[in-house]
């Protein structure tokens, strides 16, 4: 009796196992209507009564008649798309359920972190033979993928999709820095603002313009907070899973010093290192384990917060009565601020090379890209006009975008290009300054000097030009 | 016969043969490409630059006095916690076979779990704030989770003290029971006292299990990785959490590989030395 219980509870077991084991993947059945015009000839007979004898009359009608027929339905196959957006869990559900299920085809969606999404196509280059069609991936990811030669060129689809209305800016990112090679094509733009609550709105520095914000007017108001609320709740993202070097890279050092990296040590820095000390005194200290802020705004750890927008959405999404969008703050040397472009693109040897491209097609759609940003909160690349078709939460977080994006001095920071599979340690040299300064409390111009020695071999060893918003370079960039 | 012996003699290396090629496959080819990651540049040739790279690293020094902080408070607390255990479940009281269960429960849950499960509990919104304040102990919540303050590091000693206790726990229970009971008895009629027994005639005795729980828990802290992550988001700088950073996150897979190399060489120096210092004279086991 036991051991049939045991091997049923064992069998219990395995069956749960297999079952979450299952392949998660959405089938998709499309059945799509046309309506045709046919002619259609008719022979009625009909037995009519003449003076009481009945005579059979046969007449020929011709009608036309409209049908209903099931369209020849293309069917581009299994596409497989391996994505560093969408990841989480409910993302990826969404994507698979709603922004791909009328693509004509089977997609798989595949949602990894980036390095595994690196190791993968770069085996898969390296090994001659593909499995995956279509790579979703941030600007900055392209760069390794080029540098193994791993991905095909797009510009005759690039010219085909040139009446969306994708920014040539944008699409000029998508060269990487060559003249005519399109490695990626812009899918989806993002950007980081402040969130806050609206409670916090009443501890604003006086005559401080919440659409138009400077540095100060945000420390001001932390210290405002901190003094009458006696806790600190200003909240940056500076946990491993955190983008708090973003916000070091894009944000705070353009809006002090104008440039990126050229300034690194420059006198600004230093100036801009000694206002954050400042600042993290109001700053909740549990900042080093966050990782997306709407988790702490909704749980009103914090009131005023810095992320991007898709780790703001939540917040907006649940509560929009309860919080406003801020388009970042102004310092010194203008409104730095970073876009963050998604880019799509096929590998070399891609299974499914039409498939992918019909793909790609389908989500430059504007349906798609409206359901790209209701979904998954990130902001259409083509021209489509969205306003009337999101929640209110969005629509907060849009505005502020525009805001910050068509500010007069604003200071648009790209990610590094010229750094091939290099570039995540520049990431490292910020989050390393940023801990060794603020948290370990070392001497700022000491760190400066040495991390600057650090970023100008890193600069040196892969000959990357300077980027936007420093001036271009002859060669490597240099630390000043 | 002579085939016939020479079959008999074949067959233990038979039986050993798919054993040795999967840890050759599997064990000792990756450790061997992990290792000339470390000490090999891209042509081929010895080079000590990645390990430079990683001792002039801002958190290497971090990571080492971490690693080791954590190595010597919680292996000894560790093992008092769980011999305590261990000599209660044996000790024949009402349902303590019902308290094995419940201690070997936190063996069940990932670590990553655990670490969540923990995170919940200190967060500055976290059930013992929440406690706190309700007692009246503290009129706003107090931050545990501030990597400038030394909470971090406690709380995630108490959170792998509560997760991995279980496990030394497990082999300090069997080695308990593997120790005949005549030992005990003969010692009591000797007029031994509950201490004198424990420290003269169980521990000896239990020294195999204790070293192959040390061995082990030692090895297992040198990996130490998700119950930091979730505490203190990867902020507060162990061994393995840089091997991790500089393979995913920086792209470097020859720092992370010396840093695995490391971890590697720790951990058999240690073994090593647990194997000697609590080597058991085979007389004083079976004699």
């Amino acid at each position: 009796m036991r051991k049939k219980l045991i091997l049923v509870a064992l069998l219990l077991v395995l069956a749960l196992v297999a079952v979450a084991c299952q392949p998660q993947t959405v089938e998709v059945t499309r059945v799509v209507t046309q309506t045709e015009t046919v002619e259609v000839t008719r022979v009625v007979t009909e037995t009519i009564e003449v003076e009481g004898e009945p005579v059979v009359v046969t007449q020929v009608v011709v009608e036309t008649v409209t049908v209903e027929v099931p369209a020849e339905q293309p069917d581009f196959g299994k596409v497989v798309i391996l994505s560093t957006q969408g990841v989480p869990v409910e993302e990826a559900e969404k994507m698979r359920g709603i922004v791909l299920a009328d693509f004509p085809g089977e997609p798989e969606f595949i949602g990894v972190e980036e390095p595994v999404l690196l190791d993968r196509v770069l085996a898969e280059a390296e090994a001659g033979e593909g499995s995956v069609d279509v790579v979703i991936a941030l600007h900055g990811t392209f760069p390794t993928l080029q540098a193994a030669d791993a991905l095909m060129d797009l510009s005759d689809l690039a010219a085909e999709l040139s009446d969306r209305g994708i920014p040539d800016a944008f699409m000029e990112l998508g060269k990487l820095g060559t003249e005519d090679t399109q490695y990626y094509i812009p899918l989806m733009q993002a950007t980081y603002i402040f969130a806050a609550n609206k409670v916090a709105l009443d501890y604003l520095p006086e005559g401080a313009d919440p659409d138009a914000l400077t540095w100060d007017d945000i420390y001001n108001w932390a210290q405002n907070i901190a003094n009458e609320t006696g806790e600190n709740k200003l909240g940056f993202p500076a946990g491993d899973r955190g983008l708090m070097h973003r916000f070091l890279e894009g944000y705070i050092y353009p809006s002090f010093t104008g440039g990126m990296v050229s300034n690194f040590k420059s006198e600004e820095a230093v100036a801009m290192w000694e206002f954050m000390r400042n600042l993290w005194q109001y700053t909740n200290p549990q900042s080093t384990t966050y990782a997306f802020m709407q988790e702490q705004l909704l749980s009103e750890e914090v009131w005023v917060a810095f992320d991007h927008t898709a780790r703001l959405k939540d917040a907006f999404e649940q509560r929009p009565d309860d919080f406003i969008a801020l388009p970042s703050p102004t310092g010194p040397a203008g409104l730095g601020f970073m876009p963050v472009i998604v880019g799509v693109g096929i590998p070399k040897n891609a299974p499914n090379p039409e498939g992918a491209m019909e793909m790609i097609r389908y989500l430059l759609e504007d349906e798609t890209q409206i359901n790209i940003l209701r979904e998954i909160g990130f902001f259409p690349a083509t021209g489509v006009e969205f306003p009337g078709f999101v929640s209110t939460g969005i629509r907060l977080e849009g505005e502020a975008v525009a805001k910050q994006a068509a500010s007069p001095n604003a200071l648009p920071a790209l990610l590094p290009v010229g750094l091939g599979e290099r570039g995540g340690e520049i990431n490292k040299i910020y989050r390393d300054t940023f801990t060794r300064i603020i948290l370990n409390g070392e001497d700022i111009p000491t760190v400066l000097e040495e991390e600057g020695a650090k970023l100008q071999a890193l600069l040196e060893e892969t000959g990357a030009p300077c980027w936007p918003p420093d001036p271009p370079s002859e060669g490597a960039c240099q630390v000043r | 016969m002579i085939a016939k012996l020479r079959a008999q003699n074949l067959e233990p290396y038979l039986l050993l043969l798919p054993s040795t090629i999967f840890l050759l496959l599997f064990f000792a080819w990756p450790m061997f490409r992990a290792l000339s990651l470390a000490i090999l540049n891209d042509e081929g040739q010895f080079t000590l630059a990645h390990i430079q790279r990683m001792t002039s690293d801002v958190a290497f020094w971090d990571a080492i006095r971490n690693t080791f902080i954590l190595l010597i408070t919680i292996i000894p607390l560790q093992f008092i916690l769980a011999l305590i255990m261990a000599l209660i479940v044996t000790s024949g009281l009402r349902g303590s076979g019902l308290l094995i269960y419940f201690y070997a429960l936190p063996i069940a849950i990932s670590d990553l779990a655990a670490g969540i499960v923990w995170f919940a509990v200190f967060t500055e919104r976290g059930y013992l704030n929440t406690l706190l304040t309700n007692l009246g102990i503290l009129d706003k919540p107090f931050i545990f989770l501030n990597i400038q303050t030394s909470w971090p590091l406690i709380a995630v000693i108490i959170a792998e003290v509560w997760r991995a206790t279980s496990i030394v726990f497990v082999i300090l229970v069997a080695g308990l029971q593997g120790i005949p009971k005549e030992y005990n008895e003969a010692a009591e009629i000797f007029g031994a006292n509950w201490y004198t027994r424990l420290w003269r005639v169980t521990l000896p005795m239990l020294r195999p299990s204790i070293q192959v729980a040390l061995i082990l828990r030692t090895i297992l802290a040198f990996q130490v990785f998700a119950v930091v992550v979730a505490l203190t988001g990867g902020n507060l700088r162990v061994l393995a959490l840089e091997a991790f950073r500089w393979y995913g996150d920086f792209r470097n897979a020859n720092v992370a590989a010396a840093y695995a190399a490391l971890i590697l060489i720790f951990s058999m120096i240690v073994s090593v030395v647990y194997l000697r210092t609590l080597r058991s004279p085979e007389t004083e086991l079976t004699g």
